[in-house]
This record gives C-alpha cells, structure tokens and sequence, in this order.
C-alpha cells in the first residue's frame, strides 16, 4: 500500500459520500501495480501513443553562457505537450478497468484538460472538463482542443473562477455522480490516494532522466529543478533522485509580481498548514482560515495549495522551494527560444529561470538537469502582451 | 445532559432549519434565526460560512459568500452563537469545514464553540479514518458529535457511524451536494429502516427537503428529525433586502412543518 502521509502531511479528508470511492480507487491502484496486463498496456500507449521516452537535451547555448552544464528533460515533446498525458493515460485505463462510464477532469492551464480529453476519445469514454471561467479566456486554444477531442467543457464562475474553483465543482460533480464517474486529478494534490496514484504515474520522467543522464554525463546530476504548483512534474522527476542524497531538489513556485506583494501563488514559501481538497498540506488563507485567491502569469501554477508530499520534502529540507517571479518567468521564455529555439511552457519556465538564478551557486561544469514540463505555444499571446505592458 | 440527547429523549420527531451564520449579515442573521426559533423549531444547524464549501451546491456556496463579504469570521460566529444562546435553549448543531477549525488552531476552536453554547458539530471533510482528534476534542468539551451517511455507506461502516454520532447520524437524502430537490428517494426510505435496526441513534435526514409533505414522510419511514436547508437560503437570498418578507415566509415554511411534528 501506498503511503497516507507524508510526515504530517497528506490524509483523506473528505465527505462521506468519497469514502468509499476512494477506498475502490486504492485498491485498484495497488491491483495495477501487481498486474501485467496493465503494465504492458500502460507502457505500450506510454511509447506508441505518447511519444516515449522524451529526449534529455544538453542545452549547448545556455551552458556555454552559465558555465554549467543544462541539460532538459523534454516533456514539451510529449503528445499533447505536457507531462500530463503520463498521468491520464495511466487513470484513464484505471477508470476503464474500474468499469466507469465516464471521466471528470478540473484544469487550470488546460493541459490536464486536453490530455484527459485526448485520452478520453482514445478509449470511448464521454469526458467532461471543469475550468474557471477566467482561464477559458486566456487558454481559448486548449478549449478548443477538448472540444475537438469530444469533451464538454463547463466554465465555472464560482470563487475566483481560476483551477481552485474548477476543482471545487469537479468534486461537487463527483460527489454527485461517484458510482459511474472516475475524476482524474491532475496533479499530486488531493485525498489519499490520488497524490501516491499522479506520482506513480509521473514517476517516468524521474526514471528516463536518471538513465540519460547517467548515460550523457557519467554522474548524477548535481541539482535537478522543476517548477511546483500542485507539483506533479516535479515529483515525477524528483521521484528517481530523492534518495541520492546529493543531488539537490529545487522547486520553482510562482512568485507572481513579487513575494512581497499580494499577487502571487507561492504556497510553500508564503502558505499556512490547512485542510482543504482532501489534504491536510499547505495553504495560502486568509487570517481566518479562508483560502485566498493567488495570482500568477501561468494558469497552471494558480492553485493556492501544494501537494503533500512537496510540503514533506520542504518540511524534511530534503528539497528546496524558491519564488520565480512572471517577469523572471518571461525572461526564460525568451532566452530559451533565442538561444535553443524551444518555446517552453511559462509554467516550465519557472524552473528554467530557477536554473539560471541558482547555476552560479554550483562549481564551474556542474550539471543541472531542469524539467520542461510543456510545451510554450499556448503561451504566445500571454507572453506578446506581457512585453506589450511592461 | 448533551441538549440533543435531551431533545430526543423527550420526543420522537424534530424539525431543524439549517442557518449560514451571518448571511446575508450578521444582524439580519440573528433576527433571521430568532424567527426560526419564535416558529417553534426544536433545534437548529448552523453553517459557519467557508469559501469553498465543496459538499454545497450553489445556493449554500452564495450564502457563504454574502456571509463572507459582509465580514463573518470565526469571531463573529461565536458572538452570533453566544447571542442566539442567550435567546434559546434549543440544541445548535454546527457544520463546519475543518479548515475552520484547523486554522483556529483546534485546541482553542471546540472551547469556543462549546462555551458560545455549540452542542454538536459536523466536521463535514473529516470521515470517521481522519477524526480521532475530532472525537477526542469533542468529549473533552462535552460536545455531541454528527457523522454524514450517505447512499454509498456500506451496511458495516454505517454501524460504526452511528455508534460515533452521539447527538444524531445526518442521513444523507441522495447523491450529490446540498440543493433543493423534487422528491425523496424511495430508497432513503429503506435505508432509515436498515439504520434503524442496527442501532438507536436519532437519524435525521438531510439534502434536498423543501416541504412539510416530505418531512411528514421521512417520519413516516422512521426519522427522527429533518433538515431544511437551501429552501430557507433561497427565501433570503431573495428577500435579503426586505428581511421582515423573508422572515414571514420562513416562519410559514418552519411553521407549517413543525406543525406535522405536533399533530401526529
């Protein structure tokens, strides 16, 4: 079985009505994982569907001017381009195998969305996609691919309409229909089991990366960077190093306009222990224990809370979370389609402007290994009128 | 002796209208519940407003919201309580989402709650794996505790549900979150018949009740008590610039169920 907690984080706490659901989920989780049949299927979509392995890339331009040696993980490359496919191909045949008629999805940025979409038509099952009414206007593109893919999205105009208030009504849509409907969460964030069940999913990226790197550098690396927000791509990169205790484990959280500022959503640094979404983990709230609102450049990183398990790992000083500012976020969008001709997520980009932020720390020739867990194109207009602004 | 238990020993039905705390402010709040109580109510449920009230539909979560926007914190609830208290000795049962409690910091929450003069609570994200702490705070301050069931609950956690609720189980009518609906499903019915022979607990049923016809069955079929809630958040959130016209039609609808408790 699959740990509850995390040190004092972690928990199921939930309505009544999820118990049982839950309870049926984690024991199908742990069926899978003694089942061949759904490995060999999980794997065979994982190569002939998705894409992998995804290329571990030295970035030659970006090394030559740090001093260090970066290398990244090619998520962007992945069907659908994010990590997230990882995870919906993997809940996807859980549902299926679990007998559900039909899948439930909350988005942010919209890339979980696509991707339980895509995964959605590709095993016939109806889905349908809670996003905040605010992100269905600045991710217009990625609506229009759930769409294609046959999903019904519903814009939510409750709280302030961005992932917090999707996920709010996916539940509500849960709770109301648990017995033919499978949710599948994007990201390790949740009640028990759902933050073990993404991080076996993600656990992949974690996987490939030790091998490539082992293989292109002879050692492990000496810090591997990911941006956090629910934080699904960094566990599963972080996944394969946690216990070489030297190699360093840096997470990229939203900092918005600034730390010091109201608008940000930089749970980890800024956030209080709380209870909410089925975890006990870490929040931004108000004075009276209300979740706040956040506010960052990325819909993907514009979740007040964090998964578990990166809680942990902050509590424990295994890793270390720092706030990347939007600006710094669009700086590394720029250089890195200037000098390596790869337009990375702005969520991704976090991590890469953590890199350069923290390269210098590292000896000369050092190697960095940073996740680039999307793909930047949805991001083309959200980065031309940030320029246009400033 | 706990005011809930009190309340069942002395009679076989209850009705109780469930109250957001200060919507759509805290003193049209009072005057709201205060009328409540002049109708004849046996006890009451009080909502302490969250801003993400994942188990609500959407007439609870705007409640909360005008609650919240007029400036209701846990501070202010307790002053409501303490006030509705001085007012009435009816039992008040508080739902909350434990983030509340959490945050308040838990030893210092269920003091307050009990010495504003609280006699349950429903920690509504907390199920009977994650409520050691919950169960253990609640006796030390005397304080009954409330379990959800609901349609999923298999028949042996159920057992074990009711042995925990110790002021009443709130039975679940249906699937999905709080909200008005048309009818009872016949298969609530059959589930207070199960419950009430696997223990003794005062079952009272909740989600989705809006009339006197309902509740009259629901004691027909062996409840003990009935909620009504998002009806009477409908009237004020329709009234909630005319309070005195929500307040006559609460106490019509409180009216007119309580009267089925009394002439059975």
């Amino acid at each position: 079985m699959q740990p509850k907690y995390y040190g004092d984080f972690g928990g199921s706490f939930v309505p009544e009505s999820l118990v049982q659901p839950l309870t049926e989920i984690e024991q199908a989780f742990a069926d899978i994982k003694a089942c061949a049949d759904f490995q060999a299927e999980y794997e065979n979509l994982l190569t002939q569907y998705a894409g992998r392995a995804t290329p571990l890339t030295f970035a030659k331009n970006l090394s030559r001017i740090l001093g260090r040696k970066i290398f990244l993980k090619r998520e962007d490359l992945l069907h659908g381009g994010a990590h997230k496919t990882n995870n919906t191909i993997g809940q996807g045949l859980l549902a299926k195998r679990m007998g559900k008629k039909r899948i439930i999805a909350e988005t942010g940025a919209g890339q979980h969305g696509v991707a339980t979409a895509m995964i959605g038509a590709l095993l016939g099952l109806p889905v349908e996609i809670y996003m905040g009414r605010v992100d269905v206007e600045r991710q217009a593109s990625n609506v229009k691919r759930m769409q294609l893919f046959g999903a019904k999205v519903h814009g939510v105009d409750s709280g302030s309409a961005t992932l917090k208030d999707a996920i709010n009504e996916a539940m509500r849509d849960w709770i109301a229909n648990v017995e033919d409907t499978f949710y599948v969460f994007g990201s390790t964030v949740g009640p028990h089991p759902f933050p073990a069940l993404v991080r076996y999913f993600q656990e992949i990226i974690g996987k490939e990366a030790r091998e490539q790197i082992l293989q292109q550098a002879n050692v492990l690396p000496d810090a591997v960077f990911a941006c956090v927000n629910g934080g699904s791509n960094a566990i599963g990169i972080f996944s394969r190093f946690i216990d070489d205790e030297k190699v360093q484990l840096f997470g990229a959280e939203a900092a918005g306009q600034g730390l010091s500022t109201d608008y940000h959503a930089a749970t980890l640094e800024k956030g209080e222990q709380g209870v909410f979404h089925g975890m006990r983990s870490l929040f931004l709230q108000s004075a009276s224990g209300q979740i706040e609102e956040t506010h960052s450049i990325c819909a993907g990183l514009d979740y007040p809370g964090v998964g578990p398990e990166h809680a942990y790992l902050q509590a424990s000083k295994r890793a270390t979370y720092l706030g990347v500012t939007d600006q710094e976020a669009v700086n590394a969008y720029r250089l890195l389609a200037e000098r390596e001709g790869i337009l990375a997520a702005l969520e991704s980009c976090h991590a890469v402007a953590l890199a350069l932020r923290e390269a210098e720390k590292f000896p000369a020739q050092a190697n960095l290994v940073v996740n680039l867990s999307g793909r930047g194109d949805k991001d083309l207009q959200n980065y031309f009128s940030h320029v246009e602004n400033c | 002796m706990n005011r809930f238990k009190q309340l069942f020993n002395e009679q076989q039905h209850a009705f109780i209208p469930f109250f957001t705390l200060g919507d759509p402010t805290p003193a049209k709040s009072l005057a709201l519940i205060k009328a409540a109580v002049d109708a004849g109510c046996h006890a009451l449920e009080l909502g302490m407003p969250f801003s993400d009230p994942i188990a609500d539909g959407p007439v609870i979560q705007a409640s909360a919201k005008r609650a919240l926007d007029a400036g209701v914190d846990f501070t202010v609830c307790l002053d409501l309580i303490a006030q509705i208290r001085q007012y009435t000795q009816i039992p008040i049962g508080m739902l909350m989402y434990y983030n509340l409690l959490f945050h308040r910091g838990v030893e210092v929450a269920y003091r307050e709650l009990a010495a504003a003069g609280v006699d349950a609570i429903l920690a509504v994200d907390v199920p009977l794996e994650e409520s050691a702490q919950h169960q253990q705070l609640l006796q030390q301050h005397d304080l009954g505790a409330i379990y959800l069931l609901t349609p999923n609950t298999p028949e042996s956690r159920a057992q074990q549900l009711l042995t925990y609720s110790t002021a009443f189980a709130y039975v679940v009518s249906d699937y999905g979150t709080t909200g008005v609906r048309d009818v009872i499903p016949q298969t609530t019915l059959q589930r207070l018949q199960t419950y009430r022979k696997l223990a003794d607990t005062p079952l009272v049923v909740g989600f989705g009740i809006n009339k006197p016809e309902q509740v009259q069955a629901l004691f027909n079929a062996g409840a003990n008590g009935a909620i009504i809630g998002s009806a009477i958040i409908k009237m004020i959130a329709a009234d909630q610039h005319d309070i005195t016209q929500a307040q006559t039609k609460i106490q019509e609808l409180i009216g007119s169920c309580v009267e089925v408790v009394v002439t059975e």
